[in-house]
């Protein structure tokens, strides 16, 4: 073995990218698995009829979704089939308005506005948006918002009118519950509980 | 001088001009951050940060590309094979840049549907290209590639740097394909949009930016081949080694298993390994020639370049990446700072070495030296760390009193934006932005200046 001869590192590179690839395969089937829609960690769409909580978990040391009782999207229960579509709609939003130029979605994207892996759960709706719009629900304020952001700034740096229908703005609000079921190993931490957890 | 290298320079060119173009649209993204009402809902900040950031993968790709033309005749003695389709492509790239550009300042979004992603903007980070110009993207580089593979067919000669650069760009052309689906669940979409982002930009690209340097430093300090060639394979088996397994890192929040933590944060710290390395082989190489050379520019960016990719790419990275860190570091300015600093180092100084490499062989000077090159890199450094010190104490204010304090809610992210932390460093980002752009000016115009006629240094043999 001749360490300065360079066929050596010329195996060395080969074998171990090699071996790193054929691991980096078999984690990715497993993830898939896992995050799937209805996998372990990402519930189906229909999630959306549902109640959605994250609360501290303290066996996994970590904030988590928890699932509750009906709580029907715009009062009304939807099929799974109805509840893809939305999904389609939302995620088309948020690609063609490039959302995530401006925000994060897990913490990706850009980094002039708000996270919004948990927006659905932000008490800012209920204590600041529904008073502001004149809105009873959550959803019906997100909707109102989404679609005149400009009407309702909440500081200097305020999100812009997008032109966002009706209807794409019902399926931004349907995404955003969706993602807020996301079992994301704790992230963001202590969500709307500032400072109260270990 | 060879006909792919005339292209080199046409390259390079586009390259430079798309470099300032990122630079507009950074110092523009920047301001946002000062005067929030700037071009309110007439061009906002998502657009100007789409530019700033696509003009910063296209023009680097425009530089690694030239790099490649300026050198395979050189390496395999011989014309390259299919330049007339090679000089076509460099139309067809150019063309298609200004056009996405111009639908991104003009049209900038449209309706939520598959007609905005093949023709307007598809709103992935990085890759906001619409589809019909990322398919011209894959053609320009399936053309280099069939460029370089035929090339080293037709001169029936394969060197080991050779090698490595057609093995790399299997992956570089295969992780890119991911550039155009809509995937509706954002897990299992940033999922593979990461095997495009880190593959691309902590693997293939270490490695073609490896290869160039690998050229540039037997061309420039007149390395050995054996050395040169040593010294690649190693990177190659740490960077591939720590980095295909250190794209776990991304994978601690999107939805993925819990393993994936330590994982992530185990490889990651073992990435800035081959970049620790590098810099021992520039020390090395420079103690060898005792620093001199007939290309000062050209050195001392390759120098930059070994340190900046260290401290950017692998400090950096390594001090916010491990999953206890990263919970709460992930997503704020801290991130940019990281961001900015690894591209400087990785890339951005590595291309500016070649364009000086090729600036040499077009003046016909047998020594390039003098005194703008000097401002040019002192200014572009002092403006980059400068910026970079700016948003890490932005990122760690977010950090802090955002993330961990705060909970990460609206009024959390208000209340950290407003931090008077934040704020200096969002003030600092901008003032060094505007030292690093007037650096950017001095580079171009040294770089468009005839150098003085002075003699050249007698040539240091090296063993072998």
């Amino acid at each position: 073995m001749d360490i300065e001869d360079p066929s050596f590192w010329r195996a060395g590179a080969i074998s171990t990218t090699l071996v790193m690839l054929v691991v980096l395969a078999f984690l990715s089937i497993d993830s898939m698995r896992v995050i799937s829609v209805g996998g372990a960690n990402v519930p189906q769409y229909d999630v959306i009829n549902h109640q959605i909580g994250y609360t501290y978990n303290w066996s996994r040391r970590a904030d988590v979704p928890v699932i509750g009782g009906p709580e029907p999207l715009f009062g009304k229960t939807v099929t799974a089939a109805e509840a893809t579509a939305l999904m389609r709609t939302g995620k088309l939003v948020i690609q063609s308005r490039a959302c995530m130029d401006c925000h994060t979605i897990f913490g990706n994207g850009a980094y002039y506005g708000p996270d919004l892996t948990k927006s659905w759960l932000d008490p800012a709706w209920q204590q600041i948006w529904m008073p502001m719009t004149g809105k009873a629900t959550r959803e019906d304020a997100m909707v109102e918002f989404l679609m005149h952001p400009d009407k309702y700034p909440t500081w200097t740096r305020a999100m812009p009118n997008l032109q966002l229908t009706q209807d794409e703005a019902r399926a931004t609000v349907a995404y955003l519950k969706w993602l807020s079921s996301v079992d994301t190993n704790g992230f963001p931490a202590n969500f709307g509980q500032s400072g109260k957890q270990p | 001088m060879y006909r792919s290298q005339k292209l080199s320079l046409r390259y390079y060119t586009a390259a430079v001009a798309l470099f300032g173009v990122m630079i507009v649209f950074g110092l523009l993204s920047a301001l946002y951050y000062l005067y929030p009402s700037l071009l309110f809902n007439v061009f906002n900040f998502n657009m100007s940060k789409i530019l700033h950031i696509d003009t910063l993968v296209i023009w680097l790709l425009m530089g690694f590309l030239g790099a490649v033309y300026w050198y395979l005749p050189k390496e395999l003695g011989r014309e390259v094979e299919g330049m007339w389709l090679a000089e076509l492509m460099f139309w067809v790239f150019c063309a298609a840049v200004v056009v996405v550009a111009a639908v991104f300042v003009f049209v900038q979004y449209g309706a939520a549907n598959e007609f905005s992603m093949w023709f307007i903007n598809q709103g992935r980070k990085y890759v906001e290209a619409p589809r019909w110009a990322a398919i011209g993207i894959v053609v320009v580089m399936l053309v280099f590639a069939y460029n370089v593979i035929a090339t080293c067919i037709k001169a029936r000669k394969m060197t080991g740097i050779m090698w490595v650069l057609v093995l790399d760009l299997i992956p570089l052309l295969a992780v890119y394909l991911d550039a155009f689906p809509a995937v509706t669940n954002m897990s299992v979409d940033l999922y593979w949009w990461w095997w495009l982002v880190h593959m691309w930009v902590e693997s293939t690209w270490e490695v073609l930016i490896g290869c160039v340097m690998a050229l540039v430093l037997m061309d420039v300090m007149g390395t050995s081949r054996r050395i040169v060639e040593t010294w690649l394979y190693i990177e190659v088996m740490l960077v591939l080694g720590a980095g295909i397994l250190g794209l776990g890192h991304h994978y601690f929040w999107i939805g993925t298993p819990q393993y994936w933590l330590s994982i992530g944060g185990f490889f990651s710290a073992l990435e800035p390994l081959p970049l620790l390395g590098m810099v021992v082989h520039a020390i090395y190489d420079a103690g060898t020639h005792r620093m001199k050379t007939n290309n000062q520019p050209a050195f001392w960016w390759i120098t930059a370049e070994a340190f900046g990719n260290f401290i950017g790419a692998g400090i950096w990275g390594f001090m916010m990446t491990l999953p206890q860190i990263n919970l709460f570091s992930h997503g704020t300015q801290w991130t940019v700072s990281h961001g900015h600093f690894a591209f400087y180092g990785a890339y951005v100084c590595g291309v500016i070495a070649v364009l000086y490499v090729a600036k040499q062989q077009v003046s016909g000077a047998d020594v390039l030296g003098g005194r703008a090159w000097k401002w040019g890199f002192g200014l572009l450094n002092f403006g980059m760390v400068g910026m970079v010190m700016g948003l890490l104490l932005a990122g760690m204010a977010q950090a802090f009193y955002g993330r961990a304090m705060g909970g990460s809610t609206l009024m959390a992210f208000t209340t950290a934006s407003e931090n008077p932390w934040f704020v200096s460093g969002m003030y600092a980002r901008m003032l060094f932005g505007v030292v690093f752009a007037a650096g950017y000016v001095v580079l171009v115009y040294d770089l468009l200046t005839s150098p003085r006629r002075v003699p050249a240094l007698q040539a240091q043999p090296e063993p072998a």
